[in-house]
């Protein structure tokens, strides 16, 4: 256990700035969880509703869609832990289902978006000259381009959806994440081992996915939590503006719609209930990305 | 300097065109015809040659090439035509938007500086401190709360608290009125949307002064300051601070630009006619000149803000511009 603990001779593993990681994958999870308590509680929060959303068909009291008419609108109560909406269905089984909806669109829009943006920053800091001119001013007009009107053709042209939903979700993080990764890849492409490579005759794809990625995997791991939590956000508010999910599907935004500003008053737990489920999950994430970062980046660790 | 203002001004220019191209594009996609709800909307039939006559005058029947060069044409002599829709001039139906999102954009900035800059300094100099775990905690809910939730809720409790204090519950009217004209009654309409929008920009940005400021602490300037007896204060004030502002101005700026147009769910939420529910309107209503003038107008804005950040930049940093 004590190479584990963070001891003054610890720092000799990050000489030079660079992070030797731990042996194996076990023993580096155990090692975040000792050191990074608050990330600990944000993993824990994530696999709560994570676990939520996968067997929401077994833990599930009720079925998240079907109404019931004698209970609308009914105050939490051991029937109804969390009450019930205006149309009488379980708040309780609708936030369980709608973990699912919101890791699917989360998960599913944040690694197709980021591996996008990973690939097109890599490539353009790699061919540099007038590819990367011509890319980086693509992403810029995705980048300005205003999202609504983004998600709204998208829904307009393919339908409402989830598929279409991480479509819309999806395009406006290929160019924020190609940036970032760009700017860590660009100071790696000047480091000698990749004339190195190029003097060895490697191929342009060999040169960037096995010298140059892994390089910047730290800045990508740190956006793509960031990305997750952030798709669900995208996610609820477009389910909200009655742009994402439909009904009946269960889902945090859409739940927030229509009955939760109308009832507000009346039956806050309505309202209260959803979105609290929405900030937990994006919090526990945050939480979980925060502190990747401190573990990632050796800068932050020694202060 | 000089040379590096003109090779970043003239790549404006292929930014701008493209966005153009994009939502001329896109809008062109989405099935549906203007007209066919222009005509529909009155409830009676109509003849497919008040059809043609409608596609006709709102310029619709002409070819794609001939429509995108009137729209470029346009842009360039800064005429935005006139909305599809009602018939008015694009830059009326604009202008009548604009003062709500600017003025919530406006406030909401404040709130952010006022809260961030303070707190983000506090937390990076008390480093790993309880003071330090609550900013970050609040900065990090402040992240993950969506707006139009927090809007909801601030909503209900403004209706308890008033109901409860007054016996009436209270609610800010829905007509917008100019600060200058009606003050209190401009403010209690704006006042909830921006606190609401503020906590998350305020997040945002404590956390980037946050880190800006622990970045710096650790440069050698900061320890020759503080070895030559300076007063804390004016380590933290002159030295440290300054130069961690860079950043932190630029998500400012950047934010500030998205603002504009970009508080769409937020306007949903407060009722407020603002130019991010002026662009769902417009789409939703298949307004090509409207929706091309309004993705037009936030694009410029996003794309200046950027502009102007990374003069700021050059400016204060003779690095970049030197490169």
């Amino acid at each position: 256990m004590t190479d584990l603990a963070p001891t003054p001779l610890g720092a000799a593993v990050f000489t030079d700035d660079t992070y030797v990681a731990p042996r194996g994958i076990w023993s580096a999870i155990k090692r975040f969880f000792l050191r990074q308590p608050v990330g600990t509680i944000g993993i824990v929060l994530v696999a709560i509703f994570g676990f939520a959303g996968i067997t929401a068909d077994w833990i599930a009291p009720y079925n998240p869609t079907s109404n019931d008419f004698t209970a609308m609108t009914e105050a939490p109560s051991w029937a109804h832990w969390l009450g019930t909406d205006q149309l009488g269905r379980d708040i309780l089984s609708r936030i369980l289902f709608g973990a699912r909806t919101a890791f699917v669109v989360g998960l599913t829009s944040a690694i197709v978006g980021g591996f996008s943006g990973l690939i097109l920053g890599v490539g353009s800091a790699y061919f540099g000259g007038r590819i990367d001119l011509f890319l980086q001013r693509i992403l810029d007009i995705v980048m300005a381009f205003p999202l609504i009107i983004m998600a709204l053709a998208v829904v307009s042209i393919f339908g409402t959806g989830v598929q279409n939903v991480i479509i819309a979700i999806t395009i406006p993080l290929i160019p924020r994440c190609a940036r970032v990764v760009r700017s860590s890849a660009l100071a790696i492409r000047e480091v000698p081992y990749i004339d190195a490579a190029r003097a060895l005759g490697y191929s342009h794809s060999r040169i960037i996915l096995n010298h140059m990625v892994p390089n910047v995997v730290a800045p990508f791991l740190i956006m793509l939590t960031s990305f997750v939590g952030q798709a669900i956000l995208a996610e609820a508010s477009l389910s909200y503006l009655g742009l994402g999910v439909q009904e009946p599907v269960a889902a945090w935004g859409l739940m927030l719609q229509g009955g939760a500003e109308e009832y507000a008053s009346t039956a806050p737990w309505i309202a209260i209930f959803p979105g609290l489920a929405i900030m937990l999950t994006v919090f526990g994430i945050n939480l979980f990305g925060d502190s990747l970062r401190d573990e990632l980046d050796p800068k932050m660790r020694e202060r | 300097m000089h040379r590096y203002i003109v090779s970043r001004l003239l790549l404006v220019i292929p930014t701008l065109l493209g966005a153009a191209t994009l939502v001329f594009i896109l809008m062109r996609l989405i099935p549906g015809d203007i007209c066919l709800v222009r005509l529909g909307s009155g409830g009676t039939g109509f003849s497919t040659q008040a059809l043609a006559a409608c596609h006709a005058e709102i310029g619709i029947d002409k070819p794609w090439l001939l429509q995108f060069w009137d729209f470029i044409w346009g842009l360039a002599r800064g005429d935005f035509g006139i909305s599809m829709w009602s018939g008015k001039p694009v830059i009326q139906e604009i202008a009548t938007r604009f003062p709500v999102s600017l003025e919530v954009a406006l406030l909401a900035t404040t709130i952010a500086i006022v809260i961030a800059i303070p707190l983000g300094t506090i937390s990076a100099l008390k480093q790993n401190t309880w003071i330090d775990l609550v900013v970050r905690t609040f900065s990090i809910a402040g992240i993950a709360t969506p707006a139009f939730w927090l809007g909801i809720l601030s909503i209900l409790l403004v209706l308890d608290v008033s109901q409860a204090i007054t016996g009436h519950p209270w609610m800010p009217s829905i007509d917008y009125v100019p600060i200058w004209k009606d003050p209190i009654r401009n403010l209690s309409i704006v006042m909830l949307p921006a606190i609401t929008v503020g906590y998350r920009y305020a997040a945002v940005s404590m956390r980037m002064t946050r880190s800006a400021m622990l970045e710096v602490l650790r440069e050698d300037y900061i320890r020759t300051a503080r070895a030559k007896g300076l007063l804390e204060k004016i380590v933290i004030n002159r030295h440290a601070l300054k130069n961690a502002l860079l950043p932190v101005v630029t998500v400012i700026g950047i934010e500030f630009a998205f603002l504009i147009g970009g508080l769409v769910v937020t306007e949903q939420v407060f009722n407020l006619n603002g130019i991010g529910r002026l662009m769902v309107q417009a789409v939703q209503n298949q307004d090509y000149t409207l929706t091309q003038a309004l993705v037009m107008l936030t694009v410029t804005l996003a794309v200046l803000s950027n502009l102007v950040v990374d003069l700021l930049y050059a400016w204060l940093d003779p690095r970049i511009r030197l490169k």
